[in-house]
């Protein structure tokens, strides 16, 4: 049956040109594009519900918890180290130049050591593991989806979510956290050698400023902060995996919108936990902490 | 002959599709299909491809949800099931996927002895023993145990999927596309085992395939589905149900063509739509 010539015009001259019909379809895209944002947020807030809910009703077995542990954990301990490193140093190395502008090079220690863990740290190293570990999740789920695998997981009984989502859920709650501490100290350490070597600062004005600026609160926020940025990396990367185009190219994708999706989630939540951190803390000390 | 080797209690259906409609977005893929599979029968369903085999097989066990109609295992509605029920149901299904579908980050031992593991607290040594057995019962040697999927050939893989597939002792096994991408003689070693597993035991098979050999030689009954896109409004989508001596006898143009594998005007259509498209 042959397909007979639709009533659209041909898109060259203006004699078919009509600027309602144009308009229309422009709109019912616009709507259809809006509409499939908001079941996507829908579906994947669906996906974290029931992640939680596995979560909670019965926990993954030892056997499938620890090698999710190490890939995400121990192998990502050089580069989280090495992020950390750069950070404190590039700080310093930037800080400097404005704070000797006001003589104020003494008091380098409590900016670097501020920044660090109440933003950068949690910030730099959760954006360094949506990279190596949010894409990896979401490559490797995805390349399960597209060989079939995770059918075959629930063909034989086994809830995927259960089995793949929890364990890499759980290990980036824990770990990231653990290794945005890691970063922090990084940092700590490189921007006091950076500062004390190359930028001829006393370490003893250096400590004695971070002291008195930085207080156990800083690094609960920024701890805090990254506990958030853990989950969201899980969920969207595994979210991204779980619903993967077929063929090579849809693993490809689902890999670089895991990242920048979970970068851009990283962001809007460092905005909205920083304003809640910081109410929270104007609440808890009307008078605050001078820094100079 | 077939027909003679079916279970007594076969009149009891074990899987049955009512009205099962299946659409993906915009596009309909399965529609109105009513089947009843008795236990005991095995089922070939065959048909070209894109005509909605593989998802009216995943539909079965309740991989793909349908969009209308329903499909009940042993009389239950899988649909209503909350999400743990249907785990535990599907202990009693074992499913041999079109590439096999094997976890190829773990050995051959632990692809197989998954479902054991999963759903029972056998002891390491009888695990090791009942996945070797399986393996014995696919022609496969000890030494692959410790092999990883990627390592085999493809029929290799297919033989561990099947050996993953029996491992429960499931009542119903769906076989996806069980000899796609196999060389002639490897494809009659999996006609054989899927012949051999029904001799063992009672077991009830839904083979999904466009390989004729296959359907005629396993099959009591073949089903035939036509592309929902090929038919005119209103015509049903299933256009042969029978027994495979049944097909040759068959008047409709569309399963001679199939049976016998010609084109027809086939090649003739496809280059007046490609026109089409163009102009």
């Amino acid at each position: 049956m042959s397909q007979g010539a639709t009533d659209y015009a041909s898109p060259h001259g203006l004699a078919g040109w009509r600027p309602a019909e144009v308009a229309t379809d422009w709109i019912s895209r616009l709507g259809g594009l809006v509409l499939g944002r908001v079941a996507a947020l829908g579906d994947i807030s669906l996906f974290g519900l029931r992640t939680l809910t596995w979560l909670l009703t019965r926990l993954p077995r030892k056997e499938t918890l620890l090698p999710n542990f190490y890939q995400i954990g121990v192998l990502s301990l050089p580069v989280v180290a090495l992020t950390g490193t750069f950070i404190g140093m590039v700080l310093a190395e930037q800080s400097h130049s404005t704070f000797r502008y006001f003589h104020l090079e003494t008091r380098l220690g409590g900016v670097i050591n501020l920044t660090l863990l109440r933003e950068l740290g949690p910030v730099l190293a959760a954006t360094m593991l949506a990279g190596r570990v949010g894409s990896a999740m979401a490559a490797e789920l995805g390349t399960m989806r597209v060989t079939e695998q995770i059918d075959a997981l629930s063909s034989m009984g086994a809830n995927p979510i259960h089995y793949l989502v929890v364990p890499r859920f759980l290990g980036c709650l824990f770990l990231i956290p653990t290794l945005t501490v890691m970063a922090d100290f990084m940092g700590i350490i490189g921007g006091w050698l950076y500062s004390t070597i190359r930028l001829d600062i006393d370490s003893h004005h250096y400590w004695e400023n971070s002291r008195k600026v930085v207080g156990l609160y800083d690094v609960f926020s920024g701890v805090f902060k990254s506990l958030f940025f853990g989950a969201a990396i899980a969920l969207i990367s595994c979210y991204r995996g779980f619903n993967c185009d077929p063929g090579a190219e849809g693993v490809g994708r689902a890999a670089t919108s895991a990242f920048v999706y979970s970068f851009v989630m990283i962001l809007i939540l460092d905005l909205l936990l920083g304003i809640l951190i910081n109410t929270v803390y104007h609440y808890l000390w009307p008078e605050g902490v001078g820094f100079f | 002959m077939a027909s003679e080797r079916s279970n007594p209690k076969a009149a009891e259906p074990l899987v049955e599709a009512r009205g099962l409609c299946v659409d993906f977005g915009r596009h309909h893929v399965l529609h109105g299909i009513d089947l009843v599979i008795p236990r005991g029968q095995t089922l070939a369903v065959i048909g070209e491809s894109g005509c909605g085999k593989t998802v009216l097989i995943k539909s079965m066990i309740g991989l793909v949800r349908p969009t209308r109609g329903k499909v009940l295992f042993d009389g239950r509605d899988l649909a209503g099931m909350t999400e743990q029920e249907l785990s535990r149901q599907r202990v009693r299904y074992g499913f041999l996927f079109q590439q096999a579908a094997l976890f190829d980050s773990m050995t051959v031992l632990e692809n197989v002895a998954f479902p054991l593991r999963q759903h029972s607290d056998t002891p390491e040594g009888e695990v090791r023993k009942i996945v070797l057995e399986r393996l014995a019962q696919v022609g496969l040697p000890e030494n692959v145990l410790v092999r990883k999927p990627a390592e085999l050939s493809g029929g290799m893989r297919k033989r561990v999927g099947l050996a993953r597939a029996l491992v429960m002792d499931p009542e119903i096994i769906l076989y996806d596309e069980p000899t796609t991408g196999l060389d002639p003689i490897m494809s009659d070693v999996i006609n054989e085992l899927i012949l051999r597993t029904r001799r063992v035991q009672p077991v009830t098979g839904v083979v999904v395939t466009h390989d004729m050999n296959t359907a005629r030689k396993v099959a009591d009954r073949i089903v035939m589905l036509y592309p929902l896109a090929r038919l005119e409004a209103g015509e049903p989508q299933v256009i042969f149900d029978g027994r495979p001596d049944q097909l040759e006898a068959v008047r409709d143009k569309r399963v001679a063509q199939f049976i016998r594998g010609e084109a027809g005007e086939r090649l003739m259509e496809m280059r007046e739509q490609a026109q089409a498209s163009r102009a």
